[in-house]
C-alpha cells in the first residue's frame, strides 16, 4: 500500500519531488505549515525594521567581498599604486590595501561604498525602527525583552560601524582612534591599562588595526547575528503588533499571509533596499580615504567628523565644559571626559530600561498587541520627543564648527547656544509635544462627536448661514475611539501595611503621566451627540436644504 | 462578526492579567468588525490583470538587462595604472547595472504581490505568550523532578561548591588577556624623545630648523631630530609633535620662571591637545590662538597656551628651547609635564 503511495508522490514533477525529498529527511513540511500562512499586519512603519535587517544582510555580503582583499597590518610600506598623489608616501599595509581595493580591484570601490552606505543605513534604520516601536508602545508586555535585544543590536551596530570605520588606518579614522585613546585614558584607576590593552602598548602602536579587524569581522557580527536570530524568534512567538482599527483586537492579528504575499513583498523589498544602496554607491562617494592620507599623529584637517551614529558621542565631548577637572590625592579626574561618558551611558540606560519603568508606573500587567497611536499616549510621546531632542542636540553638537562656518556665526556662540539648548530644550520639547498630543486627541473627539466639516455652507430660510457636518463612517470612527485609557492611582500600602517611599514616587509618577488625559468617546456620549444633532434644527434644515439643491 | 465572537470567547479562556492604572471601559463603542474588502482593478478586469502581468514581466526583463550592463561595465573598463577615470567608470557602470538588476527584480516582485496576489485581509487568532496551564504544570513538574533526582536544593555542599567553581572558572580566561598590552605605560607616557640638545626638525622631512629661518608670524610643524630613523616612529611622534611659532616678543606674557624657555619670540608648544589628544594644528596669526579642529579647544599662545575656550582643561605643555652654536633650534630638556590627555596617574 505504501509503495504505491510513494510511487505516486514521486511522479508529480520536479518541485513536488524536491519538496518530498527534503521533507523525508528534514520534516520541512512541519516548518512550512507553521510559518507558511502566518499572518503579518501591513503598515509602512513596519518596514523600518525590515530596512535594518536587509541593510545588515547587504553589509555582510559586501563586507565578505572586502575581506578577500583587505590586509589589516600596520607594518609600513611605501605606496606605489595607481593613485598618483600618494606615490612614495610611507603608510601602513592596511591603508595601502584599502587604496588598492578602491583603485585597482574592479568593483572594489563600489563594494567599499556599498559596505559604507549599507552600514550607515543599517544604524539609521535601526534608530528609526526603535522610534517607531517606542512611539507606538510596541515595547509593552510581552515584548520588553525584544526591546532590550533591539537596543543591544543598536549598540552593536554602532560598535560594528566604529570598528570598521577605523580599519583603513587613514588620517580621519586614526584621529577617531586617538580620541578613543584619550577617553580610555581618562577612566579612573584603570584608564592607562585599558588603553595599553587596546592598543598593545602606547598609542597608536602596531596592534590596534588587526584587533579591530577581528572584532569587526568576527566577534561583533557574530553577536549581531545571534541577537537578530533571537529578535526574529521572539517576533514569531509573540506575533506582530497591529495598529488599532475595526476588527483588530488584542486577540487577533489581521493582515496578509507569509506565502505568497509577504514572501514576495519582503523578498522584493530586499532587492529594492539593495538596489537603492547600490545606486547611491555607484553615484555618490563616501569616505574618500585617498583624500585624507595615511594616519599620522601630527596633521589633522578642519571640519573633522565621525560617521553619523557616533556624532552624538562626539557632540557630548564637545559640549562638556572643560574647567571641571579635579585632582584628588594626586590622581586626576578629567571631568570634561567623564561627565559626557556618564551622561551618554545614563541616556542609553534609560532607553534600555524604559519599558520596565513604564510598566512599574502603570502596574499594567496585561499583554498589549494593539499599538497606541502616539497622540493617545501623550506623556510617553512627549518623553520620547524630549529624548530625541536631547540626542539631536548632542548630534548637532558634533558639527558646531561646520554650523559656525556655513552660517558665518561665532563658534563660541554656537557652542554656548547648544549647551543651553541641551539643558532646557528637552523640557520645551516635552511641553510642546504633550500639548500637541492632547490637542490632537481633542480634535479626534470633535470628529467622532460632530463629524467632519464638509466645507459646504448653506443658507437657511431664516437667513442664517451654517456649515454642514458629515458624520464619520463607523470604521473610521472606531479607529479614533479604540485606545486604552489610564488614570492616576493613589499610593497603596504593601503587604506589611506600609506605604513605601517608592510607592509614593510611583503614585506621583502616575499623576505626572495621566493627570492630563482625554478619554475615548463612550457609547453614551456618541449617542447623546447624535441625538443632539438629530434635534438640532439648524443642521436638519441645512441637510434638507442641501438635498433640495 | 463570527470572528469577533470567537475572539471574545478566546479572551475569556485566557489568564487574566491586572490592568493597573488602566481604566476598565464600561461603555465602549462597539467594534464594527473588519471593513469589507474593496476589489482592485485587477480583481475586476481581466484586461487590467493581464496588463499587470506584462508590467511585472517587463520589470524582470529590466533586471536581466541590468545584470548584463554590470558585466559589460566590469569588462569594458579594465584598470589602467595611473588612469583613474577607468576605475571611476568601472564602479559607475557595474553599480548602475547591478542597481537596475536589483531594482527590477524588487519592484517586479512587489508589483506582482500588490496587483495580482489576493489582498483580502485574513484574521488569525492570537494566543497569550505564556504556555498553556497544563504545559506550565508539566514544566514545573519536570523541574521538581530534576531537583529531587539531582538533589540540588537538598545538597547544599554540592550546590555551593559548584557555584564557587563556576565563579572561579572564568578567572583564568580573563587573566589570559593580561598581555594584551604591556604594564607601566603610564610611566612611558611621561617621557618623550625631547632631551637636552635635540634639534627641532621639520615635520615630516626631518630637516633641522635655524632660528633665523623662523620669521615673525610663521609657524612650523616640528618633530625631534632622529624620529624618522625609528621603526615605531608613530608612537614617539604621537607624544613629541610640536608646534613652533614666532611672534613679536612683546606679545608674550611670560611667567618669571619660564622667561628663558623661548628664544627671541620663538615658542614651542606640544601639539597634542590636552583634551583627548587631537593635534592642535590650527594657528590664528592675528589673535595668537591655537585651535584644535576636533573639539574646538582654543589656547592662547600669548599666555602660555592657557585654555580660553572649549572642553580642554589644561594648557598645552611648553617645550623649553634655545639655539646651539650653529644657530639651530634645540630643546633644553624634555617637556616638564606629561603631554596629551589627562590620565589617572598624571
Amino acid at each position: 500500500m505504501s509503495t504505491t503511495e510513494t510511487n505516486k508522490e514521486q511522479n508529480q514533477g520536479f518541485a513536488a519531488n524536491a519538496a518530498n525529498y527534503f521533507d523525508e529527511r528534514t520534516k520541512l513540511g512541519g516548518g512550512l505549515k507553521f510559518i507558511g500562512r502566518k499572518i503579518f499586519p501591513d503598515h509602512w512603519s513596519f518596514m523600518l525594521g525590515e530596512v535594518a535587517l536587509w541593510s545588515l544582510v547587504i553589509t555582510i555580503i559586501s563586507g565578505t567581498f572586502l575581506t578577500f582583499f583587505f590586509n589589516p597590518s600596520m607594518a609600513h610600506v611605501t605606496y606605489d599604486g595607481a593613485y598618483a598623489p600618494l606615490k612614495g608616501t610611507e603608510m601602513s599595509i592596511a591603508y595601502a590595501s584599502a587604496l588598492d581595493i578602491s583603485f585597482e580591484i574592479r568593483g572594489g570601490l563600489l563594494m567599499r561604498q556599498v559596505h559604507h552606505w549599507g552600514a550607515l543605513l543599517f544604524v539609521a534604520a535601526m534608530g528609526l525602527h526603535m522610534l517607531r516601536v517606542f512611539f507606538t508602545g510596541a515595547f509593552r508586555k510581552p515584548r520588553e525583552l525584544n526591546w532590550v535585544i533591539g537596543f543591544l543590536l543598536f549598540i552593536m551596530g554602532m560598535a560594528a560601524g566604529f570598528t570598521g570605520y577605523s580599519l583603513p588606518d587613514d588620517l580621519l579614522s586614526g584621529n577617531g582612534l586617538r580620541i578613543i585613546d584619550g577617553m580610555l585614558k581618562g577612566i579612573p584607576v584603570i584608564g592607562t591599562s585599558v588603553s595599553s590593552g587596546f592598543f598593545g602598548g602606547e598609542f597608536p602602536g602596531t596592534e590596534v588595526i588587526s584587533r579591530l579587524y577581528s572584532l569587526h569581522i568576527m566577534i561583533v557580527p557574530a553577536l549581531i547575528l545571534v541577537l537578530v536570530a533571537l529578535h526574529m524568534a521572539l517576533l514569531i512567538v509573540n506575533k506582530h503588533t497591529q495598529y488599532p482599527g475595526p476588527g483588530r483586537t488584542e486577540g487577533n492579528v489581521v493582515g496578509y499571509p507569509v506565502l505568497p504575499v509577504y514572501a514576495a513583498k519582503a523578498a522584493g523589498f530586499f532587492f529594492i533596499v539593495f538596489g537603492v544602496i547600490m545606486a547611491i554607491s555607484a553615484t555618490f562617494t563616501i569616505n574618500p580615504i585617498w583624500n585624507y592620507g595615511p594616519y599620522d599623529p601630527s596633521p589633522v584637517s578642519a571640519g573633522t567628523q565621525p560617521d553619523w551614529y557616533i556624532g552624538w558621542l562626539d557632540g557630548a565631548l564637545r559640549l562638556a565644559p572643560g574647567n571641571w577637572d579635579v585632582t584628588i590625592l594626586g590622581y586626576a579626574y578629567p571631568m570634561g571626559i567623564l561627565v559626557p561618558m556618564v551622561i551618554s551611558l545614563l541616556f542609553l540606560a534609560v532607553v534600555a530600561a524604559y519599558p520596565f519603568i513604564e510598566q512599574w508606573i502603570t502596574k499594567d500587567r496585561r499583554e498589549h498587541h494593539v499599538l497606541d497611536r502616539p497622540r493617545n499616549a501623550p506623556t510617553r510621546t512627549a518623553i520620547g520627543v524630549a529624548g530625541v531632542y536631547f540626542y539631536g542636540i548632542l548630534w548637532a553638537g558634533a558639527s558646531t564648527d561646520l554650523i559656525a562656518y556655513h552660517f558665518q556665526m561665532s563658534l563660541n556662540h554656537v557652542l554656548i547656544s547648544m549647551q543651553v539648548l541641551l539643558v532646557i530644550g528637552p523640557f520645551i520639547a516635552y511641553f510642546i509635544t504633550k500639548r500637541a498630543c492632547l490637542a490632537l486627541q481633542r480634535k479626534d473627539r470633535e470628529l467622532v462627536l460632530h463629524g467632519r466639516e464638509t466645507g459646504r455652507v448653506v443658507r437657511l430660510p431664516n437667513g442664517e448661514y451654517i456649515e454642514v457636518h458629515e458624520p464619520l463612517d463607523k470604521y473610521e470612527l472606531y479607529k479614533l475611539v479604540d485606545y486604552k485609557d489610564y488614570e492616576p492611582t493613589i499610593a497603596r500600602p504593601n503587604k506589611n501595611g506600609k506605604i513605601t517611599a517608592m510607592e509614593k514616587l510611583r503614585a506621583s509618577l502616575t499623576r505626572f503621566y495621566f493627570e492630563d488625559r482625554i478619554s475615548p468617546v463612550t457609547k453614551t456620549e456618541l449617542r447623546d451627540a447624535q441625538e443632539h444633532a438629530d434635534h438640532d434644527l439648524t443642521q436638519k434644515e441645512a441637510q434638507k436644504a442641501l438635498e433640495q439643491a | 462578526m463570527s470572528d469577533l465572537e470567537k475572539n471574545n470567547e478566546h479572551e475569556e479562556e485566557n489568564f487574566e492579567y491586572d490592568g493597573g492604572a488602566a481604566v476598565v471601559p464600561t461603555d465602549k463603542i462597539e467594534d464594527p468588525g473588519l471593513e469589507p474588502h474593496r476589489p482592485r482593478m485587477t480583481d475586476k478586469d481581466p484586461k487590467a490583470a493581464a496588463r499587470a502581468e506584462k508590467q511585472v514581466a517587463a520589470m524582470f526583463v529590466v533586471s536581466i538587462i541590468g545584470a548584463i550592463i554590470a558585466v559589460w561595465g566590469y569588462v569594458a573598463f579594465p584598470i589602467i595604472g595611473d588612469d583613474l577615470s577607468n576605475t571611476r567608470n568601472n564602479a559607475l557602470w557595474v553599480g548602475v547595472g547591478m542597481a537596475l538588476s536589483l531594482l527590477g527584480l524588487g519592484f517586479g516582485a512587489i508589483h506582482w504581490a500588490k496587483t495580482l496576489m489576493p489582498d483580502n485581509e485574513i484574521v488569525e487568532q492570537r494566543h497569550q505568550s505564556r504556555s498553556e496551564p497544563e504545559t506550565r504544570a508539566a514544566a514545573v513538574e519536570i523541574l521538581n523532578m530534576a531537583d529531587n533526582e539531582s538533589g540540588i536544593s537538598r545538597r547544599k555542599l554540592i550546590r555551593r561548591t559548584m557555584f564557587g567553581a563556576l565563579a572561579f572558572l572564568p578567572v583564568p580566561a580573563i587573566v589570559l588577556f593580561g598581555d594584551l598590552g604591556p604594564a607601566g605605560v603610564g610611566d612611558k607616557m611621561r617621557v618623550t624623545m625631547w632631551d637636552r640638545g635635540v634639534r627641532l626638525t621639520r615635520d615630516p622631512s626631518g630637516v633641522p630648523i635655524k632660528a633665523s629661518e623662523v620669521t615673525v608670524g610663521s609657524t612650523f610643524h616640528v618633530i625631534p631630530d632622529g624620529l624618522n630613523d625609528l621603526y615605531h616612529k608613530l608612537d614617539e611622534k604621537a607624544k613629541a609633535a610640536v608646534l613652533l611659532v614666532r611672534v613679536n616678543p612683546s606679545v608674550l606674557n611670560e611667567a618669571e620662571d619660564r622667561r628663558d624657555w623661548s628664544y627671541d619670540g620663538i615658542v614651542a608648544y606640544s601639539k597634542i591637545c590636552t583634551h583627548v589628544g587631537c593635534p592642535v594644528a590650527l594657528y590664528e596669526q592675528l589673535t595668537h590662538h591655537l585651535l584644535c579642529p576636533c573639539h574646538q579647544s582654543t589656547f592662547d599662545l600669548a599666555n602660555h597656551c592657557e585654555v580660553i575656550f572649549g572642553p580642554a582643561a589644561r594648557p598645552l605643555p611648553q617645550l623649553p628651547i634655545t639655539v646651539d652654536e650653529e644657530g639651530y633650534l634645540i630643546a633644553q630638556s624634555d617637556f616638564l609635564e606629561p603631554v596629551g590627555p589627562t590620565y589617572w596617574e598624571r
